[in-house]
């Protein structure tokens, strides 16, 4: 093992690093922005209101992240009538690409989690914010939707490392990430083990820093659930 | 713009080529997932060590790292090794490669399913089994791995979902999956969001009866269990 070279190649994985934490950031708040909506009107108990939502979430969830990718860089170039339009001008870029994929994606997993949640509300709850005389609105603002978000902290942990992952794809569409730096330094100067483990090494600890920070959230926003101390 | 220009049966080619590689690395997968899970409640403190370094490792780097790192190095470590042992050059097809790093990261997660699905099994009824002089194996067999499958469908369904859709990144590392194919596709027919789509659509086929599947398998299993 020589990891001179990746001494000397250390900025461009920094680099890699920045775009990585960049695409990762902006698409968990794009997507949830989405998702909070999405996720509501889907566990509405009306069929018509909750089909469109959930044929999203089932179309994103059911395709490969991948695929959903190119689509949107390789595929939308098909269509003469969007190559022509304003929107052009951000749909060439893969960098833009990548971020309009991931953050349906994980719009569409968040919801996911966010209407399985919402669903778990214990029915007492809702009846008592009910009997008070509270609007539907307002049971949802108060009652729901609070509860909702700390329960669904861990799963949402687990969104967040699953979008980390995820955005390695971004290495393949020429957006130089943690990946494609790591694919740069591998191509440049053929050190498969050495380029790969650092990119890895990177991601590892990127990893344990969200899953130490969501440790940090549940310990707050879950500390009426922990046992008392004596 | 459904006109797919005669390319569909390449691209069916190239999805028995990403079923082949699903099910196949979901074998490894589960193989691998119950020794993980033997091995972090065995007991043995090495044992253990090794499972959750597995399970760490594997959870914290993404599956295109692991991907690229095992087709890339594992092809110089295996020839590194083969020069000292004078084998002749060996190829890692993306197949294997492919194959292999899937069943790998999903193992990991197969051990924390089987792991979980094992504690869930009521301790009295392995006391009781012990009790009437079952060997291990025979527990296993008998008690055991019965309810196991069932504590352990949902969260190997899921996994099985994840694992069908993490095949499409074969297609990074040059084997002939549906991806692959209908990138060549969609290239010469300047048409690639017609061919991706024909692929998004046959993934949603995959999840899509893989639902119903799994729905029907949870059904069976939880005869017996009262559900609230």
């Amino acid at each position: 093992m020589d990891f001179e070279v990746i001494i000397n190649n250390l900025p461009l994985y920094l680099e890699g690093l920045w775009i990585t934490l960049q695409l990762v950031v902006v698409s968990l708040v794009c997507g949830l922005f989405i998702a909070i909506p999405l996720g509501m009107l889907s566990a509405h108990r009306n069929y018509w209101i909750q089909f469109l939502p959930r044929l999203f979430i089932y179309c994103f969830r059911g395709t490969p992240l991948l695929v959903q990718m190119f689509l949107i860089y390789h595929g939308l170039g098909q269509f003469e009538a969007v190559r022509e339009s304003l929107a052009w001008i951000i749909l060439k870029e893969a960098y833009w690409c990548a971020l309009i994929a991931f953050s349906l994606n994980t719009a569409a997993y968040t919801a996911e989690i966010i209407r399985g949640t919402i669903r778990q509300t214990p029915a007492g709850e809702i009846e008592v914010a009910r009997s008070m005389g509270m609007s539907p609105l307002t049971q949802q603002r108060r009652i729901v939707l609070p509860s909702t978000f700390r329960r669904a902290l861990p799963a949402y942990g687990n969104e967040v490392i699953f979008m980390l992952h995820g955005s390695a794809l971004a290495g393949i569409i020429t957006i130089v990430d943690l990946f494609g730096a790591a694919k740069i330094v591998n191509s440049r100067y053929f050190v498969p083990f050495e380029s790969f483990i650092t990119a890895g090494f990177f991601y590892l600890c990127v990893t344990f820093l969200i899953v130490g920070l969501f440790r940090l959230a549940e310990n707050r926003w879950h500390a009426h659930l922990r046992p008392r101390q004596s | 713009m459904f006109d797919l220009k005669g390319y569909l049966p390449m691209i069916l080619d190239g999805m028995v080529i990403t079923i082949e590689v699903a099910l196949l690395s979901l074998t490894i997968a589960v193989i691998l997932g119950i020794a993980g899970a033997s091995a972090k409640l065995s007991g043995s403190r090495i044992a253990y060590s090794i499972s959750t370094l597995y399970t760490t490792l594997i959870r914290g780097i993404p599956d295109l790292v692991l991907m690229t790192l095992i087709f890339f190095g594992g092809q110089i470590l295996i020839n590194n090794l083969g020069d000292q042992f004078g084998w002749d050059y060996i190829d890692i097809s993306p197949f294997i490669a492919g194959t292999a790093t899937i069943g790998f990261i999903f193992g990991a997660y197969m051990t924390e399913t089987f792991r979980g699905a094992i504690l869930a099994i009521d301790r009295g009824q392995i006391e009781a089994a012990q009790a009437f002089g079952m060997s291990r194996l025979l527990l296993f067999v008998r008690i055991t791995l019965p309810q196991m499958v069932r504590h352990a469908l949902p969260g190997f369904g899921n996994n099985w979902m994840v694992l069908a859709k993490t095949t499409a990144l074969v297609s990074v590392i040059g084997l002939h999956d549906m991806v692959y194919n209908a990138n060549l596709a969609g290239g010469s027919t300047r048409q690639p969001f017609t061919f991706y789509l024909v692929v998004a659509l046959l993934y949603l086929a995959i999840t899509g009866i893989s639902d119903l599947l799994l729905h029907w398998a949870n059904r069976r299993f939880s005869i017996g269990i009262r559900q609230v």
